[in-house]
């Protein structure tokens, strides 16, 4: 009986949902930016292999085909911005902001920014480092300075999920996942920021809140 | 004529090269400001908890304005996912999970382990390999045991494709 409840209530909500795909993690979520350079699909941090560092990922422009990771590009006109609280009240405190320029990447910060909230700035002096932008079929390209290493370029997306099966469920043609599932973004590749910066950059507190912004010039 | 043009080209060109080169290094660049037009931080939430109507909207409300722009709407998709739903296996009502969804930042541990769940720790940060999605079914669907809806609690895809690497870069090279 509790099937068959979760299967009606899967029904109900499947009609709240129709009118686009669905994609998850945060793949092509929004309609606004699917299919844009602003389309985000991922973020992550974890602790680095030196424990005194923290890793930051951002991923954008999801299910590339390796034919289409050949092509794919970061756009000059769109800063991706990882936003990081330090004191609970998830409002950034500090921002680590990338953006391209001439086959390079260039990180600024963490830096307080001028302004927190939907508009961002860019402040010259607080660059960091700069990377080649890793093409393509050539091994990873890093740079590091001021403490922080940084790769930006194509890699493997680093999500699974079987999203045609939670697809289905939530339009209520099945009322399980298969096992074994399918990864959907399995074979598929992302735009990738990676960061590694010191913890002792990022504030002073022994936790902080991290999302992942992207910008579009006005 | 032809020739005294392209001289005088040449020129040109070698006056644009200098001037170049007096600007190496280049002078500061104004940027300009940047417009929000995407955002995440847990993975799925606006998949899973906010409408088609509304996704454009939440992708681009800040973490502090969400609570009050989106609470009683993750509320009431909590309720329409899992209309059985008690608690979960953190314990947390209704209510109170909905209120730690709906403010989408991703908490991340400076002092210890950094992981979505393993068993132990909850909500550390994201590794790699971190199982998101049987971790948010989990929760949406488990109950207070974590062990209702067992169709449902997993997708049975418990990793990638391709193994992560234990250094910088950490991701795995494209396909």
């Amino acid at each position: 009986m509790k099937g068959k409840k979760l299967f009606f209530s899967v029904l109900a909500l499947a009609s709240a949902v129709t009118g686009g795909l669905i994609y998850a993690a945060d793949h092509v979520d929004s309609p606004a930016v699917t299919g844009s350079s602003t389309d985000i699909t991922d973020v992550y941090a974890f602790r680095a292999q030196n424990p005194d560092n923290l890793v930051f990922v951002g991923n954008t422009q999801g299910l590339l085909s390796p034919m289409a990771s050949t092509t794919a590009k970061f756009d000059e006109n769109t800063l991706i911005e990882f936003n990081i609280d330090n004191n609970g009240d998830a409002v950034e405190d500090l921002v680590i902001q990338a953006i391209p320029r001439n086959g390079k990447m260039k990180i600024f910060g963490p830096y307080t920014p001028a302004n927190t909230g939907t508009r961002s700035t860019i402040a010259n002096d607080k660059l960091s480092v700069e990377v080649d932008i890793t093409k393509y079929g050539e091994s990873a390209k890093t740079a590091s300075n001021k403490g922080i290493t940084a790769f930006a370029g194509p890699r493997d997306d680093p999500f699974f999920f079987d999203l045609d099966q939670f697809k289905k469920i939530l339009a209520g043609t099945a009322t399980s996942f298969n096992n074994p599932g399918t990864d959907f973004f399995k074979g598929t590749n992302v735009l990738s920021i990676i960061l590694e910066v010191p913890k002792s950059m990022v504030g002073g507190t022994d936790k902080i809140n991290v999302w992942l912004e992207t910008k579009k010039k006005m | 004529m032809k020739a005294i043009q392209s001289i005088g080209f040449v020129l040109l060109a070698v006056s644009i090269f200098t001037a170049c080169k007096k600007d190496n290094p280049p002078k500061n660049e104004d940027f300009g400001t940047y417009e929000l037009s995407d955002q995440m931080a847990r993975p799925a939430i606006n998949t899973v908890f906010v409408s088609t109507a509304d996704k454009d909207v939440f992708n681009t409300t800040t973490p502090s304005a969400m609570a009050s722009a989106f609470g009683t709407k993750f509320k009431d998709r909590l309720l329409a996912l899992s209309p059985g739903y008690t608690t979960n296996v953190l314990g947390l009502t209704a209510d109170q999970f909905s209120g730690v969804l709906v403010t989408d930042v991703l908490t991340v541990s400076k002092t210890g382990v950094t992981t979505f769940f393993d068993g132990t720790n909850v909500l550390t940060g994201r590794a790699l390999a971190d199982d998101v999605i049987d971790t948010e079914l989990t929760l949406i669907f488990g109950g207070p045991a974590g062990t209702s809806n067992p169709g449902l609690t997993s997708d049975k895809v418990n990793s990638n494709d391709k193994a992560f690497l234990s250094s910088f870069p950490y991701l795995a090279t494209p396909h």
